[in-house]
């Protein structure tokens, strides 16, 4: 267990910089998701912490200790990687009890922590097994269980879950919170998808093109994005986004209108903010997305319980939310 | 459909006939060398040809390993299988570690590194014979196992071969054993090298036979009968102009020579299957 501080860490490949400055505290014991679309430096970040990248400027500090320098092994930290990246020639406990052979821990404690991890992931029963023998999610958990035995100062998860199917990477995210609750070890946790970085995250890092856009609560993160790129990217249905103009809002200097779908509500063509045609609708049950065409030709998703009329195909329709429910943005992407 | 089985069966045995064919064509002069190591010079000389064993067998093998030609034929055995397992073990640990250092470190001129062990594919034993007989001559390796060895050692193949092998290992493993505390030698005891096992035993019977079939190098520096190997010496046993031929002596020596790269084949070929059939996914 051990805080892990990230101070203005930059990330040069040659000449172009992927990561530009990004700060976090990370507490003991707290689990931190980074969270961001593809290609927007997530990896990179994590890797830095691993220490299998090195950084080209700025700080990164394990308990306090600057291990900018520090091999990945002297760090004292474990990592689960997309791929798992078990030994296809070892079985499945020669597979956890390698980093522990190399620290020379003694055999009967090995074979003590080995047991003990395999208990808690449901891996007894293949513990002679070779990796091949395994389906998706065994391996997975070998890869976790191997991260366990090590008992490090922190986890490090590369989008841990993505090659698995949708039921089974559910799961896995159950799996792995509660073993960190249960383990306590300071976790960073790299994902693509904001269903997991929701569920997981005490707190998370939503990233965009190497930057580190918000820093917060996943539902603080929600109802309260500070740019348009996290209102957009945090939320699905995303966020709908209105020219500030056309809504008459433009007054202190926005330039857009963020509205949730599910703040909007359908009204009279007449008193509503904006006019939509009902282009069509999803009826999922609990609820219903209704997709609206905006006179501008913009599509307006808007969400509403399952119970609710729904309006015919064409139909024309006013759109109308609650004022405090609207989010405000400024020309830079900035929130008013 | 029973026809269709019937028209399968009949082409079944037509094909199983043709190979069995091909083999006994193929096997034909074996079994005559066989058969001349076997009878006595006067049979062999006298035409026709003897076509069934006689009954010399023993005396002409015992001939042959224990006193030979030239040198005794055991002696020989010897001398070649240790070159030509030395060939193939240094020849392997060091192409494996070449195509470790190529493929996972990152030094300066690594590039030019790997082009130019490419480049001396292109320079065989024959090309650089000359030269290479110079060095092993002032080094004092003349009639000697490590001159024998040492200049054949090096080989652009196998580094080839495994640098590829390698580069189709992920990087993630590489990165997994880093972050468990694996320092780079270990890794490459501890995963590289038993991943590369079947790719190993593949090379082991390829080189063995590449040295043990080495006839040039052999003749040029060993010029005491002691340390020639045996495919050499089967050349040197044939009469020049005149002289007389021990035919059955040198049919059993020639015998004798096939059996260590058989011998080879056969047991590599067991590792293989296994590779192959527990071969990764
Ligand atoms: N070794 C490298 N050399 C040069 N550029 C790199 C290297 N590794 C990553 N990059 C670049 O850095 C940027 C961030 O990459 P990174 O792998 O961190 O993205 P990511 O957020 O993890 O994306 P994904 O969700 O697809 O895994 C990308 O633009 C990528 O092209
Ligand atoms: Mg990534």
């Amino acid at each position: 267990m051990a805080t892990i501080t990230l101070d203005n860490v930059h990330k040069k490949f040659g000449d172009t910089e992927v990561i530009h400055g990004v700060s976090i505290e990370i507490a003991e014991g707290e689990f931190i998701v980074i969270v961001g679309p593809s290609g927007c430096g997530k990896s990179t970040l994590l890797r830095m912490v691993a220490g299998l990248e090195t950084v080209t400027a700025g700080e990164v500090r394990i308990a306090g200790a600057r291990v900018n320098e520090t091999e990945p092994m002297d760090r004292d930290i474990a990592m689960v990687f997309q791929n798992y990246a078990l030994y296809p020639h070892m079985s499945v406990f020669d597979n956890m009890a390698y980093g522990l052979k190399i620290a020379r821990v003694p055999q009967p404690e090995i074979r003590d922590r080995v047991a003990a991890a395999a208990e808690m992931l449901q891996l007894e029963a293949f513990l002679n097994r070779k990796p091949r023998e395994l389906s998706g999610g065994q391996r997975q958990r070998v890869a976790m269980g191997r991260a366990i035995v090590r008992k490090p100062k922190a986890f490090l998860f590369d989008e841990p879950l993505s090659n698995l199917d949708a039921k089974l990477r559910v799961q896995m995210r159950l799996e792995i919170k509660d073993l960190q609750k249960e383990l306590g070890i300071t976790s960073l946790y790299v994902t693509h998808d904001q269903v997991e970085a929701m569920t997981l995250a005490d707190r998370m890092i939503v990233m965009n093109e190497g930057v580190a856009e918000q820093v917060g609560r996943p539902l603080d993160v929600y109802s309260n994005p500070g740019t348009e790129f996290v209102a957009g990217f945090i939320g699905s249905p995303a966020t709908n986004f209105l020219s500030a103009e056309a809504v008459g809002e433009s007054g202190r200097g926005a330039a857009k209108l963020g509205i949730r779908p599910e703040h909007a509500r359908l009204c009279k063509p007449e008193s509503g903010f904006v006019r939509g045609r009902m282009t069509y609708a999803e009826a999922l049950g609990a609820e219903t997305l209704l997709h609206l065409r905006l006179p501008d030709g913009a599509l307006f998703t808007l969400r509403q319980d399952g119970g609710g009329s729904i309006p015919h195909e064409g139909d024309d329709c006013g759109i109308i939310w609650e004022e405090r429910n609207q989010l405000l943005f400024l020309p830079d992407g900035g929130r008013l | 459909m029973s026809g269709m089985v019937e028209k399968r069966g009949l082409s079944y045995w037509m094909i199983h006939a043709g190979m069995i064919l091909g083999v006994l064509l193929i096997f034909f002069p074996i079994w005559l060398a066989f058969v001349a190591s076997t009878v006595s010079q006067a049979d062999i000389v006298k035409p026709p040809m003897p076509l069934w064993p006689g009954d010399q067998f023993f005396e002409n093998y015992r001939r042959a390993l224990f006193s030979g030609v030239n040198a005794p034929v055991a002696v020989m055995l010897l001398n070649s299988a240790v070159m030509a397992i030395g060939i193939a073990v240094g020849k392997i640990i060091i192409s494996l570690l070449s195509a470790f250092a190529i493929v996972y470190f990152r030094f300066p001129c690594r590039q030019l590194v790997f082009w130019l062990i490419f480049l001396t594919l292109m320079l065989p034993v024959e090309v650089r014979i000359v030269p290479t007989y110079e060095v092993v001559a002032r080094f004092g390796m003349l009639n000697s196992y490590s001159g024998l060895i040492f200049p054949l050692i090096a080989s652009a193949t196998a580094t080839f071969l495994f640098r590829q092998f390698f580069m189709t290992i992920p990087d993630e493993l590489a990165e997994a054993a880093r972050v468990d505390g694996s320092r780079p030698m270990r890794f490459f005891v501890d995963i590289l090298l038993p991943m590369s096992r079947t790719n190993i035993a593949a090379l082991f019977v390829i080189l063995f036979i590449y040295g043990w079939n080495q006839y040039l190098w052999p003749l040029l520096i060993t010029t005491d009968p002691q340390m020639n190997t045996i495919v050499m010496g089967i050349k040197q046993m044939f009469p020049s102009g005149d002289d007389f031929a021990d035919w059955p002596v040198i049919m059993a020596t020639s015998l004798l020579a096939m059996i260590p790269p058989v011998f080879v084949v056969i047991l590599m070929q067991k590792l293989f299957v296994r590779g192959l059939m527990e071969s990764e996914k």
